[in-house]
């Protein structure tokens, strides 16, 4: 037999016990840069506003329905910039939710293995298209061909970037609730099956509950983007604050405001300028909810199979 | 066990031969294959079946690993079909309508034909919801018959005393033998003719399974019974006549106490005194 002496050359094997050393110290200092990071900006974020609100009221800001920064009789109402966002988020919702999850139960429980080998990556893709492009493709599309039929639409609108916000992020709902709806187990299937379930009964009454958390969290991620969703609503939504609930008509959302001051001159120092942060804190505390109700939903509706 | 019957009334089954003589007293048959064959893809994976299986017994099948066991008893319901490459071949009737035929709504054979896994698989739902799954699909509604529904299949499955306190917690919650009796209950709920098992005891620890086995028992009186295991002393213990398949093929199929006493083929002799397998 052949002496490969293992024994011995693994006791004599010398690991660099420098690495072991610093490897943790590195990555912890990683990581403290990112946590440190991330409580700048929110440090940052609330003085900021808290300055702004030293300025304006915040009775206004929270309760007039009028925002109009950049009059020289400035009014400072978020609300129609929520509206405005929710606006969009709605028809993005109602566009993407059903189509979403549709075509991820098309996908897990229908379609062939060639052909979810094919769709699936389509999706990631679509998942990376940069939304600049969307934006493009709402204005320069969309709204057209939405004004052929609907000609009261105006060439700003919600319902054009609404759409086309939905169309955003359907394939990443799709994609998530694809994930959440192919790790239900099979046995769950057979089970209802074997039952004499038809295939939608066991979708719809087994699978789709079965994977109700991971369904919940794709759908609050994929409408979490929608509101902070900036490029396709600068484009094709315009810069109108608009408190009416009228989708055909202009609007401003939270995020268009950011943009529309920090591509302009707002000089340093002036309301406009600190109004930024007060609204950068309003969106922040809705994307915060949101994923609060996703982590909410991933523990309440977890299921162990 | 003494044998009194006259080995004359045995049948031993080879491929060609379909007109077996009758036993005695035998009872109505549920489900008679007639050369049936099936492939997954180029596998031939059942050869030639020609089995009869009979009213208010327990039949068990028996062979070792990848012999064909579960295939086919997931033939009998066809769930067989969930693997898109399998290909069928010959007649399975299921009280004289063969459920191969194109026209047979799946659905309701599955109704008729319950199934009971190898693995607990009970829905993450309430052991109630659980048991009312059947019944509630079915288009029964109203609240009073599926509590009813409920209470006599757990007790029919054995467990409503460990569970009527708790009937709206999740079935996850309860212990695998546990779990597999509420599965038994599921599947109890919607009345069905016949119930399969699918080594429904091979997950669980023998105390469970002892319960299962006597849970068969009386189970027997009302429903038929069809198993797949790969405990011998199961088999001997439950059932009333066993197939003994190998590589696609049954080798033998008789009253048990005859594959387990006197076997006629010296590879079913071999398999049962655990030679091989
Ligand atoms: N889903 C499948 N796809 C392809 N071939 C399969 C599939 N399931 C089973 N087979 C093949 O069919 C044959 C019979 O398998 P089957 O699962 O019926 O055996 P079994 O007797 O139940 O075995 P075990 O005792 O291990 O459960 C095997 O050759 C197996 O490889
Ligand atoms: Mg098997």
């Amino acid at each position: 037999m052949v002496d490969l002496n293992i024994r011995e050359r693994i006791a004599n094997n010398q690991r660099s016990k420098l690495v072991e050393k610093t490897v943790p110290i590195v990555l912890f200092s990683i990581t403290i840069i990112s946590v440190l990071t991330t409580i700048g900006i929110l440090y940052t974020l609330i003085v900021e506003t808290v300055h702004f609100f030293g300025r304006v009221s915040i009775v206004e800001f929270l309760t007039s329905t009028k925002w109009n920064a950049f009059s020289s009789t400035p009014s400072w109402g978020i609300f129609p910039l929520i509206l405005g966002t929710l606006k969009i988020v709605v028809i993005g919702a109602i566009v993407a939710v059903p189509t979403g999850i549709g075509a991820a139960i098309y996908l897990s429980e229908y379609a062939s293995d060639r052909t979810r080998r094919i769709i699936k990556p389509i999706l990631e893709v679509l998942a990376g298209i940069p939304t600049v492009v969307y934006g493009a493709f709402a204005i320069t599309f969309v709204t057209p061909f939405l004004q052929s039929f609907i000609p009261p639409l105006n060439h700003f609108n919600a319902l054009s970037p609404g759409i086309v916000v939905g169309i955003m992020i359907l394939p990443m709902i799709a994609s998530l609730t694809e994930d959440a709806l192919s790790s239900v187990p099979n046995s769950m299937r057979e089970g209802s099956l074997g039952m004499g379930a038809t295939k939608f009964e066991t979708v719809s009454k087994v699978v789709l509950p079965a994977a109700i958390s991971g369904v919940g969290a794709a759908v609050v991620l994929g409408l979490s983007r929608a509101i902070g969703e900036t490029m396709i609503v600068s484009i094709a939504a315009g810069s109108t604050p608009n408190s009416s609930f009228n989708i055909l008509e202009s609007l401003q959302t939270m995020t268009g405001f950011i943009v529309q001051v920090t591509s302009g001159d707002a000089a340093f120092g002036t309301d406009v300028y600190y109004s930024l942060y007060a609204v950068g804190m309003t969106l922040f505390i809705f994307t915060l909810a949101m994923n609060m109700i996703s982590q909410w939903i991933t523990k309440r509706f977890r299921e162990e199979y | 066990m003494i044998m009194t019957k006259e080995k004359t009334s045995a049948i031993h089954i080879d491929n060609k031969n379909l007109n077996h003589s009758p036993m005695e007293m035998q009872n109505k048959e549920i489900f008679t294959s007639k050369n049936f064959n099936l492939w997954y893809g180029d596998n031939h994976a059942l050869k030639n079946i020609n089995l009869s299986f009979h009213e208010n017994e327990i039949s068990a099948i028996i062979g070792p690993s990848g012999c064909g066991k579960s295939t086919y008893i997931k033939s009998l319901n066809r769930m067989v079909e969930l693997v898109p490459i399998v290909r069928t071949e010959g007649e399975i009737l299921y009280r004289d309508t063969n459920i191969l035929d194109k026209n047979m709504t799946v659905e309701e054979l599955r109704t008729k034909v319950g199934m009971v896994f190898q693995k607990p698989n009970p829905f993450p739902k309430s052991i109630y919801d659980n048991v009312a799954y059947g019944p509630r699909i079915h288009g029964i509604k109203d609240k009073k018959t599926l509590d009813q529904v409920v209470e006599k299949s757990l007790r029919q499955a054995a467990i409503w005393d460990e569970v009527k306190d708790r009937l709206n917690d999740n079935a996850y919650g309860l212990s695998g033998g546990q779990q597999q009796r509420i599965c038994i209950a599921r599947t109890l709920a919607v009345e069905p003719d016949i119930v399969l098992m699918d080594e429904p005891t091979s997950a669980l620890d023998p105390i469970s399974t002892i319960k299962i086995e006597d849970l068969m028992q009386e189970l027997k009186k009302e429903y038929s019974i069809i198993i797949v295991t790969h405990n011998m002393q199961q088999a001997a213990r439950v059932s009333d006549k066993t197939a003994f398949f190998y590589q696609g093929n049954v080798i033998e199929y008789n009253d048990t106490n005859i594959i387990f006493e006197n076997p006629h083929d010296k590879r079913t002799e071999d398999y049962v005194t655990g030679r091989f397998g």
